[in-house]
């Protein structure tokens, strides 16, 4: 217990002697945490909207009015020929174009039907897709006024219509900020458990003062309790730094209780810890360690659910989102602070991030040998 | 770095021109090989250097879309008659949706909810088929777990469409007056592949990564190490040093450019519309803004963990928040547009997609390679000055 507790007091020394770890430590959650959430929404507004009028009538303006009313449009430019709108697509000044043809009101109201031609720029699969049926649903609701002036119904609505209507749970501003500002802090914690413990060791490594260790008679386990414990501690710290964070600049109040977070957050830490660990027992240099974490905490990051849907993935890589514990959190995470989910919601979950810490911290201290 | 360029071609041969026999000479090719040495015996190091942009380019090409496709969802069905069975089989039929439970009441949708194990609830109300029959008139209700606003967001409207669908084919025969019939073409992308964006977006990526992060690094790792100060008493000039320390990641940077635009055209199929000269051209330009950035980081930092630090909070998150490619710009607040135009990587990200996916020529381009261009050169004659500063 007494070379722990010496083991501790050096460890913590060095990091808060060392500058650049307190800048990581501190600067860098609070620039991602304050940026981040503002430039991470992908809420579909001011989509550059260019009307190609070869009609010129009333109809066609009422059209176009409707349409920029409605807030998803913005109208950028508004001209009689079709080359010019293309023009527009190609230098990203519009993202789509609304052609109305000649006679396009007289073919409505004499020959009963007319047609408008879009043309969306596809390069964003997703936002084409929004915008276009936006658009649709715009058209067809002005589609909807004309018959209604120019058709006298009966009393009863000759067309059977389904009516749609929507509640949405758990975040009824639909406010993106509350999605993402949980996960970010994932990410996070996630970044400081793995790249400053591993980095840590593997400095040690580097310069040699690790055969020091190794030549005293420091346990093994001591050693890499040693190096668990100081980050252990400071991954719970930037948590409430950014809960504290999050509550202050965001509003975000989880629904859940915190004990929750901090219980798995706790059991998250050890396990990643471990992965960490387990980085830094097969580099050798600290360059080596910082391109082979980024590189693991990039794919986690990127297939755990953070930024995208997991459903929407392929199995391949829905197979690896379940051996990533990143998910995990990032998931626990929005149940507790949106949904207010309990421990017992989230209880599969531990276990599971419990069983990978377990599996990752044995191997680390299997493989870290004394001996160079 | 233009003699670099072609020192790099015409090596072998002698060079006429005196100044550029002098990059030339022994000691500077001396250097760069020492370079390759450090990099090639480092095969932990090289394999990831090399892996990284295929992977990205899989897991961007194939895993990241922010489409949404098999949703999990379920249905509350107090009416089960023929109409609603009839939408239920339409809605599971589609990519969008798989229905996972079935619900008989409103109670079980919390808790199901909160285990997160559904998205979506449609709900029926009783007599759904008598009220669309007699009354013309019947309901739906979508409750969304919107704790992700996005996917909310989408579900309802392709649920919505869905539903749109099935109720036109009841109307089909009846043929209603003063139709507006809308055609919609998808320009450039007609499959709507995630692809088409991200292919340009891993391209500034990796290039941003590899070059910047990995150029401070090694400078600085000399540094730590105590190494720089035994070359930099070497009779090689400085600066030949420190571009004897960028040629290597420029070559590597070009393996990186051509395994990228192998991939996503054989294995992505996200072809190359324009010329392929002019894209590699600006690739080689970017590589090269992004070999100066890393210069001017190793000139200010003296340890790797800080240099790390500043080419990742300081290049690469930037990069990947602000360069367009995972999240629109327009949405963003106006401070944040601003400066959104002081990151390299916005003005590639642009240029990859309007040559790659457009087929535009450089008339189109220009300005945004005028202003890579630019931004180089204040780079390196940045680091040069503060290189020559700190020598003194």
């Amino acid at each position: 217990m007494r070379t722990l507790k010496f083991l501790l007091q050096k460890e913590f020394r060095q990091i808060f002697r060392d500058p650049a770890i307190l800048r990581i430590i501190f600067i860098m959650p609070m620039m991602q945490l304050l940026f981040l959430p503002m430039a991470a929404d992908y809420e579909m507004k001011n989509i550059k909207l260019t009307v190609v009028d070869h009609d010129h009538s009333s109809y066609s303006q009422q059209l176009v009015s409707k349409i920029t009313a409605s807030g998803y449009f913005k109208l950028n430019n508004y001209t009689a020929s079709y080359e010019t709108a293309l023009e527009d697509i190609e230098h990203e000044k519009s993202d789509l174009i609304l052609s109305i043809p000649r006679r396009f009101e007289k073919d409505l109201v004499k020959e009963n039907e007319s047609k408008v031609f879009m043309a969306v720029n596809a390069i964003n699969g997703v936002k084409a897709n929004l915008g276009g049926a936006y658009l649709n649903m715009i058209i067809q609701d002005f589609n909807r006024e004309v018959r209604l002036k120019w058709v006298q119904f009966p009393r009863m609505n000759p067309e059977p219509a389904i009516e749609v209507t929507y509640s949405n749970w758990f975040n009824q501003l639909m406010n993106y900020k509350f999605f993402m500002v949980p996960g970010i802090l994932v990410v996070l914690i996630t970044m400081v458990g793995s790249f400053l413990a591993t980095l840590n060791i593997v400095k040690e490594k580097e310069i040699g003062t690790i055969e020091q260790i190794n030549v005293t008679p420091i346990k093994k386990h001591h050693f890499i309790l040693g190096k668990l414990i100081p980050f252990w501690i400071l991954g719970l710290a930037i948590l409430t730094l950014g809960l504290v964070i999050a509550r202050l600049f965001y509003g975000i109040i989880p629904a859940g209780y915190f004990y929750t977070i901090y219980v798995f957050a706790a059991v998250y830490l050890f396990s990643i810890l471990g992965l960490g660990l387990l980085i830094s027992n097969y580099t050798s240099n600290q360059q080596q360690a910082m391109l082979i974490s980024f590189f693991m905490m990039m794919v986690f990051i990127l297939l755990s659910g953070l930024y995208t849907s997991i459903d929407s993935m392929p199995g391949w890589a829905r197979m690896i989102t379940q051996l990533n514990p990143v998910t995990y959190f990032v998931e626990v995470m929005r149940m507790v602070v949106l949904k207010g989910s309990g421990l017992q919601d989230i209880l599969p979950q531990i276990l599971t991030v419990l069983a990978m810490g377990l599996f990752l911290n044995s191997w680390a201290i299997f493989s870290y040998h004394k001996r160079s | 770095m233009n003699n670099l360029i072609s020192g790099k071609r015409t090596s072998g041969k002698r060079a006429p021109n005196a100044a550029r026999s002098a990059w030339l000479s022994g000691p500077f090719i001396g250097f760069v090989r020492k370079e390759f040495f450090h990099i090639i015996r480092d095969k932990r190091t090289l394999f990831i250097l090399l892996v990284m942009p295929i992977v990205q380019i899989i897991i961007f090409g194939f895993a990241l879309t922010n489409e949404v496709k098999n949703s999990s969802i379920a249905v509350l069905d107090e009416s089960k008659d023929e109409a609603t069975a009839g939408l239920i089989q339409q809605i599971d039929a589609s990519n969008y949706f798989t229905v996972k439970k079935t619900f008989s009441s409103v109670q079980e949708i919390e808790p199901e909810f909160k285990k997160g194990s559904i998205k979506m609830v449609m709900v029926f109300p009783r007599n759904f088929a008598e009220d669309l029959k007699h009354f013309n008139k019947a309901q739906v209700q979508l409750i969304s777990d919107a704790s992700d606003p996005n996917l909310a967001n989408t579900m309802n409207a392709f649920a919505t469409s869905i539903i749109m669908d099935y109720q036109n084919r009841i109307n089909n025969d009846l043929k209603l007056p003063y139709t507006i019939k809308t055609e919609v073409r998808m320009l450039y992308n007609p499959q709507l592949k995630g692809a088409y964006s991200f292919v340009p977006g891993v391209m500034s990526m990796v290039l941003m990564l590899i070059c910047t992060m990995m150029t401070a690094i090694t400078i600085v790792k000399e540094k730590e190490l105590g190494t720089m100060e035994i070359m930099l008493v070497s009779p090689l000039q400085p600066l030949k040093i420190v571009v004897a320390k960028a040629v290597p990641y420029l070559l590597l940077s070009v393996v990186n450019i051509s395994t990228i635009l192998l991939l996503s055209i054989y294995v992505l199929d996200v072809p190359i519309q324009g010329s392929l000269l002019l894209l590699v051209a600006e690739s080689i330009l970017f590589t090269l803004t992004s070999l100066s950035l890393g210069l001017l980081i190793s000139t200010g930092t003296d340890s790797q963990q800080t240099a790390m630090f500043i080419s990742l909070t300081g290049m690469f998150l930037p990069t990947v928040m602000l360069s367009g490619f995972m999240f629109p710009i327009e949405n963003m607040p106006l401070p944040l547009q601003i400066i959104s135009n002081i990151v390299p990587a916005k003005w590639f990200y642009f240029i990859v997609k309007s040559v790659m996916i457009k087929g535009v020529g450089i008339v189109s381009i220009w300005k945004e390679t005028l202003i890579l261009a630019g931004m180089t050169l204040f780079f390196l004659l940045l680091s040069i000055r503060k290189f020559k500063i700190r020598l003194a």
